[in-house]
């Protein structure tokens, strides 16, 4: 009968019951959107970099990641695959081996960057194939190469024209050789889609004189969450002094400190949205208490505890905003669910251009992460259930026959 | 033994520098199956006694004790309890949950003893039927007359089998049929069920039917009259 009584006392004065709930639905509906949104976007930047860029996580040999040569690479050792894959929360490894190149086609010169891959691989865990706009993956033992879409314009090269890469290999020796174009992808990272081209890892090894050498490799967590926790565990079990672990927080830390100074701005917004709504719900409260000074003295007479007393009033609230996050959820999941499959594009625009300048594919897709709903959820109704906690108090020091004189 | 008994019972208030003395020295026994008015004019201390007596306030001295138990001692906590198991009370108006049905009303004191649902129901219906009521169960307060809340406020007095029912100003915003009917009941439940009524009044009507009328004067009893009808 509390909760009877909680429910069908938030009805006692509709209209402003609906307006508070209102207030709620509103101010959850635009958190959502913007949060999504916000979240989103980090997280199309973060696709970006861990796809066909770094990973989640590398493995690579010490000091490869500042010195970025061939001469830091390291030998494919199966003993250190096995490890890699024996430790716990490791899903597979894949090998890569990147290094650059000057492209040549006619008159048309560009410097490369090309990397050495296992196709299979990387079209299992990166969604590698789904770029192709023309020709084909190539096979493990494929001859061909593969070129970004920037590059094949740059070049104006299409399947089976011919290009030739001239370089420094491993040790100095001279990397000089001619391709087939096999196909062209379109990398979701601007940046990359304009300098990279693939040869089969085998390829690469071939044209750099690096006979089973590789530069990284990409681990493939099992959980993609779990990866800060899964980089410590493979510190733990290999030779440091040898190899170096690094996660894609440590290898892009500029992209880390650039999400988190706007996401801070963004957790900004969001505090003053739920402090305006903070406004309506207390004022409701103000009201209720106030208006029901009589009534809370009767009851208190006739034997209600305040204990009870005070979970009803906090129940009350609880419902009251409970109706606004339920409205401001579901009118909201549309939205993102839109935004989601139907990402606002930028390109074109200057803040397209300024996405692309760093790299990243120029789209704000929203996420569809269930811990948005919950969080902002949560907190609308922490703040809902603290802001009560005035009515608890007021409940808490009333005097019976004060109450009922007023 | 009395259902209440106070002993040099004193309210005192302070109102800036002056000392408002509400309640002064009342020596008082109430005993079971009593129907009696305290009445007396305005800010005579009526209200002020039975606020002393229902444990609504607190004494500045003496005591008051119930069923022999003294409560002046209470912690609020206890007095709340109390109050739910020895005490019902109607108050003059709008002393019902409006959100509640006119049975739920009544079943809710019964809710907070924590009786069972089955319980509370058949209680709540034979209560509500006693005051006449027994076709407006599902009505809630606003759909009943002033009249008809009071009986229901009645009804729910009773629900916890309290030792006795204070009643502050019942019948002040009643017509005269109302209030006779209302009347009628209570004197009903205390001639057939010996349950005892203690009403702080100025209405002559109420005045005209209990079988014992305390005066309070300046926080003083002037007069203790037992009347026979």
């Amino acid at each position: 009968m509390i909760l009877k009584l909680a429910w069908r006392n938030i009805w006692r004065n509709k209209r402003r019951s609906l307006i508070t709930a209102a207030s709620v639905l509103f101010a959850l509906f635009f958190a959502l959107i913007m949060r999504s949104m916000q979240l989103g976007a980090y997280e199309n930047m973060i696709r970006n970099v861990v796809g066909v860029s770094t990973g989640y996580i590398q493995v690579h040999a010490k000091d490869f990641w500042d010195e970025k040569t061939l001469e830091y690479s390291m030998e494919r050792n199966p003993s250190l695959e096995q490890k890699i894959l024996s430790t716990e929360g490791v899903a597979d490894v894949v090998p890569r081996l990147e290094s650059f190149s000057l492209a040549s086609t006619g008159n048309a010169t560009k410097a490369a960057a090309i990397l050495g891959i296992d196709p299979q691989k990387e079209t299992e865990y990166f969604d590698f194939d789904n770029g192709l706009q023309e020709g084909e993956i190539f096979a493990e033992n494929g001859k061909g190469i593969l070129l970004s879409e920037g590059l094949a314009e740059y070049f104006k090269l299409k399947t089976n024209d011919t290009l030739v890469l001239i370089g420094q290999g491993y040790h100095g020796v001279s990397a000089n050789g001619k391709y087939h174009v096999n196909g062209v992808v379109k990398l979701r990272s601007p940046e990359l889609n304009k300098r990279l081209a693939f040869l089969t890892l085998k390829e690469a090894q071939f044209l750099y004189g690096a006979d089973n050498r590789i530069t990284s490799f990409v681990v493939i967590p099992e959980r993609e969450n779990d990866f800060p926790e899964l980089t410590e565990s493979l510190r733990t079990g290999l030779d440091t002094a040898a190899y170096e672990v690094m996660n894609w927080r440590e290898m892009m830390p500029e992209l880390v400190q650039a999400i988190q100074a706007d996401s801070a701005g963004g957790l900004v917004m969001l505090f003053i949205l739920y402090l305006v709504i903070s406004f309506g719900i207390f004022g409701t409260i103000l009201m209720m208490t106030s208006e029901r000074q009589y009534e809370y003295g009767i009851l208190t007479a006739i034997g209600m505890k305040r204990g009870k007393l005070a979970l009803t009033v906090v129940m009350e609230t609880f419902f009251l905003s409970l109706l606004g996050v339920i409205g401001g959820g579901l009118l909201a999941l549309p939205l993102v669910l839109y935004y989601h499959y139907n990402p606002i594009n930028l390109g074109g625009g200057e803040m397209g251009d300024a996405y692309e300048e760093y790299g990243f594919e120029p789209i704000i897709p929203a996420s569809i992460d269930p811990s948005i709903i919950f969080t902002h959820s949560t907190i609308v109704l922490f703040i809902s259930v603290l802001l009560s906690f005035y009515a608890v108090w007021k409940i808490y020091y009333l005097q019976p026959v004060k109450a009922m004189r007023s | 033994m009395p259902v209440i008994e106070t002993h040099n019972l004193e309210r005192v208030y302070q109102d800036g520098s002056q000392v408002i003395k509400a309640v002064d020295g009342i020596d008082l026994q109430i005993d079971e199956g009593e129907f009696t008015a305290i009445v007396g004019p305005s800010g005579s201390g009526k209200t002020t006694l039975l606020n002393l007596i229902g444990g609504l306030d607190k004494p500045t001295g003496g005591q008051v004790s119930i069923a022999g138990e003294n409560i002046s001692d209470l912690s609020d906590n206890q007095m709340i309890n109390f109050r739910l198991e020895h005490i019902g009370f109607v108050f003059q108006a709008y002393n019902l949950i409006p959100v509640l049905t006119a049975v739920e009303n009544v079943e809710f004191i019964m809710l907070l003893q924590k009786k069972s649902k089955v319980e509370r129901r058949r209680r709540a219906t034979q209560l509500l039927e006693a005051v006449g009521l027994g076709d407006r169960l599902d009505k809630k307060p606003g759909e009943l007359s002033g009249g008809q809340q009071q009986r229901v406020a009645v009804a729910r007095a009773l629900a916890s089998k309290p030792d006795f029912v204070l009643a502050d100003e019942p019948t002040a915003n009643l017509d005269s049929a109302s209030t006779a009917n209302l009347l009628d009941i209570m004197a009903r439940l205390n001639r057939e069920e010996n349950m005892t009524f203690v009403f702080a009044t100025h209405d002559q009507r109420v005045i005209d039917r209990a079988k014992r009328i305390i005066t309070v004067e300046d926080g003083k009893i002037k007069s203790d009259v037992k009347v026979d009808h």
